[in-house]
């Protein structure tokens, strides 16, 4: 009688462990095949991940710009610049205040004038239509959201105001774009990974066809399904794996590449902003879910494909 | 050990593999299966190795219902049952070493005793020198010496040979026979199915011919 041994564990843990050194052999037989299956899967990884960061870093920039955004305080056309020069100093005192820059009427008219393009209409006016304006920027720690929207109201109630400007609109409205930018990545990633998984999928369907008398030959010596399926399914995990590697490498050196020079426009700014590169859990979320895809590509052709072979 | 109950195998088409056999072959039996190519002596086999199922009938095999066992259960029967093929049926990018082996790297071994039987079983058909070698360079008797010690080395109850002789020269043939009489001498029951009638009446064993499907003559445990 054939004695059939139940499966101990460590048998059990060293035959996957060949199994999977053997899957990752044959894969390394055909490096040149293997590298191009892996570029494909790895590219189709890292275009949403790179657009992810890039839309992360965005968000950081602005996030930074919300906090910094000045206030503009529009006096009332009766205010004389002799007024706005003594209200300007009185505010400069005030807690809650960084800086205050004034524009005076004459000066606002100057860079109207010359800025607009519209010199000539203003010489027909007999007076000046333009307020002087203070542009006020609230100190870094009164600098959230809601503190500038106080100090907002706080200067509407001035006698000498008119109009109290908070400059946020645009970048609440950047913000907006970068909200809606980061749901079409992530439909971009939805779209892509099942693209891994028809590539992961196909390419174990073509590994299955090539293996078919050798799976033919294993079945018919008493291989159970699962024994079959295995080599397949480490194979896809492998291709996931790497694919999620080469992607890394890419997003990584395209990083390098930018960074540099984002890092002088940034100066210009008299800002210090670095281009934030893949931290270690992001690393570790995208070699995972890219293994995962691997695995789940190489299921579908499994599934669907070793059934079908039988011995005769 | 082999029972079959008025078995019939019909194939799509409306060809005729095998029609109402009944036959019992006991445990320890050596019997061959002759008939011209085509007569169903290939379905038999295939029918006992659940390579295939019967349209028709009752088929036990070591004690089980063939025609009850479930889809997942079929691994399990395979493994104890030995097949030996013409065209030996070996994986050509392996070692004649890892060929033996498959069997009981499928049954989930430890790797000293695969070693350890894998060793036992090339020694036993002449070839522990080759070990390292892959099939395709050893001479076709050669080829059909790894089939046989795969088919034996996870010490089957049951070993079915289809034409294990088909190509080889007399000699050679004598010298296969010679070693499935050793296997049936400790206890291994064989079927072997060969249309070389003058080989197999010489060895005295029982015979059961097939002719179209229908099991015509049956010589009988007259060993």
């Amino acid at each position: 009688m054939a004695r059939t041994p139940g499966l101990r564990l460590h048998v059990w843990l060293q035959r996957h462990a060949q199994v999977a050194l053997a899957s990752l052999g044959r894969l390394f037989d055909t490096p040149l095949a293997t590298l191009m299956t892996c570029a494909v899967i790895g590219i189709a990884l890292a275009l949403p991940l790179g657009l992810h960061l890039l839309l992360d870093n965005l968000q950081e920039v602005t996030g930074g710009w919300e906090s910094g955004a000045s206030i503009s305080l529009f006096l009332k056309q009766e205010v004389s610049d002799q007024q706005a020069r003594e209200l300007a100093a009185k505010l400069r005192n005030h807690k809650r205040i960084e800086r205050v820059r004034m524009i005076g009427r004459q000066a606002a008219l100057e860079e109207f004038r010359r800025l607009s393009g519209f010199g000539q209409a203003l010489e027909e006016l007999d007076h000046n239509p333009l307020p002087a304006l203070l542009v006020i920027q609230p100190k870094a720690q009164f600098g959230t959201a809601e503190n500038a929207q106080m100090l907002v109201r706080e200067l509407g109630l001035l006698p000498e105001a008119d109009i109290v400007q908070l400059d946020l609109q645009w970048v609440r409205r950047l913000q907006a774009i970068t909200l809606i930018a980061k749901r079409a990545v992530l439909v971009l990633a939805s779209l892509l990974g099942m693209a891994v998984l028809l590539i992961v999928g196909n390419t174990i369907r073509l590994e299955i066809q090539n293996r078919h008398a050798e799976i033919e030959i294993t079945k018919q010596i008493g291989a159970t399904d699962a024994f079959i399926r295995r080599p397949f399914l480490y194979t896809g995990l492998w291709y996931g794996l790497f694919g999620g590697v080469i992607a890394w490498l890419m997003v990584a050196a395209a990083i390098g590449l930018l960074s540099g020079p984002v890092t002088e426009l940034a100066a210009l700014y008299q800002s210090a902003f670095d281009l934030s590169s893949i931290d270690f859990s992001s690393l570790l979320l995208l070699l995972g879910g890219s293994a995962a895809l691997g695995l789940a590509g190489s299921w579908l052709a499994v599934g669907r494909h070793l059934s079908a072979i039988e011995p005769s | 050990m082999i029972h079959f109950d008025n078995v019939s195998k019909r194939y799509p088409g409306g060809h005729t593999g095998l029609a109402n056999a009944s036959f019992r072959i006991d445990a320890g039996e050596m019997v061959f299966l002759t008939g011209h190519s085509g007569a169903g002596k290939s379905t038999l086999l295939k029918l006992i190795g659940l390579l295939e199922r019967s349209s028709g009938g009752q088929v036990h095999v070591n004690g089980r219902n063939l025609t009850r066992l479930k889809r997942r259960q079929i691994p399990y029967h395979r493994r104890e049952v030995g097949m030996i093929f013409q065209d030996h049926r070996l994986l050509h990018d392996r070692t004649v070493f890892d060929n033996v082996a498959l069997p009981l790297v499928v049954a989930g071994l430890g790797h000293k005793e695969i070693g350890r039987r894998v060793r036992a079983a090339l020694d036993k058909v002449g070839l522990l020198s080759k070990e390292k070698e892959p099939p395709i360079t050893l001479s076709g008797g050669e080829q059909q010496r790894v089939g046989i010690a795969r088919a034996v080395v996870s010490k089957p109850p049951l070993v079915l040979a289809d034409e294990p002789t088909g190509n080889l020269d007399p000699e050679l043939s004598r010298e296969i026979m010679e070693l499935f009489g050793q296997f049936n001498q400790v206890g291994v029951t064989l079927l072997i199915a060969s249309h070389d009638i003058e080989l197999i009446q010489r060895l005295g064993k029982r015979i059961l011919t097939l002719n179209q499907g229908a099991l015509v003559a049956d010589s009988g445990r007259n060993h």
